[in-house]
């Protein structure tokens, strides 16, 4: 994909060996990039390799060890996102910084608003924000209030922010992690019209899809030290793997032949309401068997969600029934189905999965922290859960090492992904829901997720997967459900699946 | 440079300086009042710390402080738990309520089981008084501070109703409850107080209080009960994910805060009132007890220290009219303290401040 907007000759960006440490750890090693007028630049590495790192530092909220950054030719101090925002840089966090209540037009003029005398002009503020929006095909409504949109909206919302305040140099920090394959679509399609206006682009990921869709060049950094700039037309998608894990990766998962055992969970005629009490859930039936894993593909929104929700004893289902084992578990607490074989990997690792503020040791007893030997007559037994920690983070990997007592907030993303597993995997039960398992994961935690998945499932449990990547679900399941509307339309061996035939299921089509 | 910067980070990365900061910078501007008045500030403070200068001065302290050790314990427990028990307040009235009606009632029962007595019924009025709230909450989703703020006010009243009712009210011409029986007291004999050269009041309320801090530390931190309680105060949608009630966890919190209240409402009647006036407005005995929690951080130890603190602050403020200084000036104090501690974010930044400077590497 040529990039003719991409001129060579500007460079608007160049970071010159650039050392950041933090005490005795260092977390950026001689990091050298350079960015050009027009240019999508991909940062690509794993979770901790120091990419975010490097970003605070050219956008001002952490300071150099040593190392010059140049902007335009020239050298700057970035003291603070201020001078950054004065240099032309925009930055767009992982997590949005915007005000729910607030509607788009006062959240993207906030600290820079127009003003009439000393009143703030909003009527001109919405022109402004609607002239950009136009301008670079970012179409939103500048009414609406934040918390009534999407989270694609409120990403093109954050992206208008930087543009508003002037940015020609966006830095956007795993951009893609929330939004769905649609949203994604159009994201690229955005990065394209501003590297035709002449804006460059800066995109911390590790997703190498996009990467390949989208970038022009891109730099691997692998725990803090500079791998490589590579051109990301002369490259595939296993070798940036390669050069950011710093071994060879397989994207395939062994998965021994299997005959699935009897049914472990029988969901029938299932019928629920969402959130707002429309029906979602419109007679789903459902089986999952052991030693087996039943992938159910789908695009969001139509009752996946609700339907874990009901198996996990979350929500309350209107009628049918959920049977685990043959004891029907629907619409009980969470308690019940656990105590009767369900663990589960949430969707949300960070509201649903763990207690952040909670050590690593406390959360991996959530649901056993009131059996023996974790506890006797009601006290803790400190030094078993201490041991059951250290057991597990060892036998599980979780980094650092020695961090029972960490709350788990202090972790990386993969590695608190590491925790629920442990605890889940650890519970030992008939049957394991893993709901976007490996949602903001690196190659090297996928693979690893993915392992311990089929690793139950070889073990002859049974496996419940939701997830929103295709290729998740085609290389993982054995049997695929497509859902589409509340129910599931056709059911597919793993081994048939065909992107393509998919994609048009999960569209509602019929099979011709 | 660089040792200032070290020190810096030390300050900002240490939240009992953070506390030590906020109660200097209340001193701070309880002077700049001081000054203003045209007062000593010599004067003043040194009557506040004079105040502590003896026995008698430091029994007094500890007199004072027991009831808002208890109440601050309160507290601490809901906000380790995720609840805010604004409504300690009425917990420690309704409690105080209970036990002086058993301890005028039943005053004729040996003093061990009549004290004992006392204290269960406070607990379990307080507890009540907050079980109330929580089903409210966890039935029909009824917002806790409002409904605590008024039954803080509806205790308030029912306190005052009760205080003159007869067979309650005293018989002499004082609008209060007749005394409770010497059964029910936790003082000190007259002897072992003259003796010692103890303050009048001094009773064995602080041992009480001693223990409560042990138990909470203990329920907190060693038990099954704290681990439930609090893993629905950090996160509920993971503790209900993990498989917690989270509405009777919350129950549970509140029935718990509610009878530390009531229990600090005895401690308050049987030490040193020995009966209940008839108020025109609330104590604020509870709301003292969010102070005491927040100056301790709601740890169970630091809400021990930091009761004594408040029970310096308002023994040795009851002095200062003899240097002619306001009583108030205690709440300017307290009042700064708190504000410090809420926005003490801004000590845990400091540390920036250095970084931000331009021109520096």
């Amino acid at each position: 994909m040529a990039n003719k907007y991409l001129d060579m000759n500007t460079p608007v960006i160049e970071m010159r060996n650039i050392v950041k440490r933090f005490g005795n750890f260092t977390a950026n090693d001689g990091i050298n990039l350079t960015v050009h007028k027009g240019e999508i630049h991909a940062i690509l590495g794993e979770n901790g390799a120091g990419k975010s790192t490097l970003m605070n530092q050219l956008y001002g909220l952490l300071k150099p060890t040593s190392g010059d950054i140049l902007v335009n030719g020239k050298k700057v101090d970035m003291n603070t996102p201020r001078d950054a925002i004065a240099a032309g840089i925009g930055m767009v966090h992982q997590h949005f910084m915007l005000i729910q209540p607030f509607t788009v037009t006062e959240n993207i003029v906030l600290g820079d608003e127009p003003l009439k005398g000393v009143r703030l002009d909003m009527a001109k503020a919405r022109q402004n924000v609607v002239e950009i929006s136009e301008r670079y095909g970012l179409s939103i409504d500048p009414d609406a209030k934040i918390e009534d949109i999407s989270v694609g909206m409120q990403q093109r919302v954050e992206i208008l922010k930087a543009l508003y305040r002037g940015a020609d140099i966006l830095i956007l920090d795993e951009p893609t992690s929330s939004l769905t394959p649609q949203e994604i679509e159009e994201l690229i399609k955005i990065m394209h019209n501003l590297t035709a206006d002449g804006k460059s682009i800066l995109l911390i990921t590790h997703k190498l899809k996009e990467i390949k869709e989208s970038a022009d060049f891109c730099t691997i950094i692998r725990m803090g030290k500079y791998i490589d700039t590579v051109e990301v037309d002369k490259v595939d998608e296993n070798d940036l793997a390669s050069m950011m894990v710093g071994r060879k990766v397989t994207f395939k998962v062994d998965k021994p032949e299997q005959e699935p055992g009897r049914v472990v969970l029988d969901v029938k005629d299932l019928r629920g309401v969402d959130y707002r009490g429309v029906e979602i859930l419109k007679g789903l039936n459902l089986q999952v068997h052991a030693g087996e894993i039943v992938g159910i593909a789908g695009i969001d929104g139509n009752g996946q969600t609700e339907l874990i929700e009901i198996i996990t004893g979350l929500r309350k289902g209107t009628s049918g029934d959920v049977m685990i084992n043959g004891t029907s578990i629907f619409n009980k607490p969470p308690a019940f189905g656990f105590e009767h074989g369900v663990s589960s990997i949430p969707a949300d690792r960070q509201k649903h999965g763990l207690v952040l503020e909670f050590s690593i040791e406390d959360n991996l007893i959530l649901q056993n922290y009131e059996k023996e030997p974790f506890s006797s007559k009601g006290i803790l037994q400190r030094p078993k859960i201490f041991e059951h920690a250290t057991q597990s983070i060892e036998t599980y990997d979780i980094r650092p090492g020695n961090s029972e007592k960490r709350p788990a907030g202090t972790l990386s993303g993969g590695n608190q992904q590491k925790v629920i597993i442990a605890r889940e995997v650890q519970n030992d039960k008939d049957l394991l829901i893993a709901v976007n398992p490996t949602r903001g994961l690196d190659v090297g935690a996928i693979e690893y997720v993915h392992r311990h998945i089929v690793e139950q499932r070889n073990k002859g449990k049974a496996v419940l997967l939701v997830s929103f990547e295709l290729d998740e679900i085609m290389s993982l399941s054995d049997v695929i459900d497509v859902i589409f509307d509340g129910s599931i339309i056709t059911t597919i061996p793993g081994s048939e699946a065909d992107e393509n035939y998919l994609g048009l299921m999960m569209a509602g089509g019929k099979e011709s | 440079m660089k040792k200032k910067k070290s020190f810096l980070e030390f300050v900002s990365d240490n939240t009992f300086i953070h506390i030590l900061l906020s109660i200097i910078l209340g001193f701070l501007v309880g002077a700049i009042f001081l000054v203003v008045m045209r007062l000593s500030v010599g004067e003043a403070y040194g009557r506040l710390f004079h105040s502590v200068s003896n026995v008698k001065g430091i029994t007094y302290v500890i007199v004072y402080s027991v009831p808002y050790i208890v109440a601050g314990l309160s507290v601490a427990f809901s906000f380790k738990t995720g609840v805010f028990n604004i409504g300690a307040e009425g917990q420690f009235v309704v409690g105080s309520m209970a036990a002086a009606i058993v301890g005028i009632r039943f005053g004729t029962l040996p003093r061990p089981v009549l004290v004992i007595l006392c204290f269960l019924v406070a607990m379990l009025a307080g507890a009540v008084w907050g079980i109330i709230v929580a089903f409210l909450k966890t039935k029909w989703g009824i917002n806790e501070v409002l409904s605590m703020i008024m039954f803080n006010w509806i205790a308030f009243y029912l306190s005052n109703f009760l205080a003159g009712r007869p067979g309650i009210k005293s018989e002499g011409s004082a609008e209060a409850t007749a005394n409770i029986s010497e059964n029910a007291t936790l003082l000190f004999s007259k002897d072992f107080i003259k003796k010692m050269g103890f303050a009048p009041t001094a009773n064995g309320g602080i041992f009480i209080a001693i223990v409560i801090m042990i138990v909470i530390w203990i329920v907190i931190e060693k038990t099954t009960l704290g681990y439930r309680l609090k893993a629905v105060g950090f996160n509920k949608y993971a503790a209900e994910y993990g498989g917690i009630n989270v509405n009777k966890s919350i129950m549970t919190a509140l029935a718990i805060s509610g009878a530390l209240a009531g229990l600090a409402g005895a401690l308050q009647l049987m030490g040193m009132g020995g009966r209940i006036s008839i108020f025109s407005s609330q104590e604020g005995f509870g709301f003292a007890g969010i102070v005491v929690a927040l100056i301790g951080c709601s740890n169970p130890f630091g809400v021990f220290i930091a009761g004594l603190f408040y029970g310096w602050l308002m023994y040795g403020g009851s002095k200062l009219n003899l240097v002619g200084a306001p009583t108030q000036l205690i709440n300017v104090i307290v009042g700064t303290v708190v504000f410090f501690i809420a926005i003490s974010v801004i000590f845990a930044n400091l540390k920036y401040l250095v970084k931000s400077k331009p021109g520096q590497k």
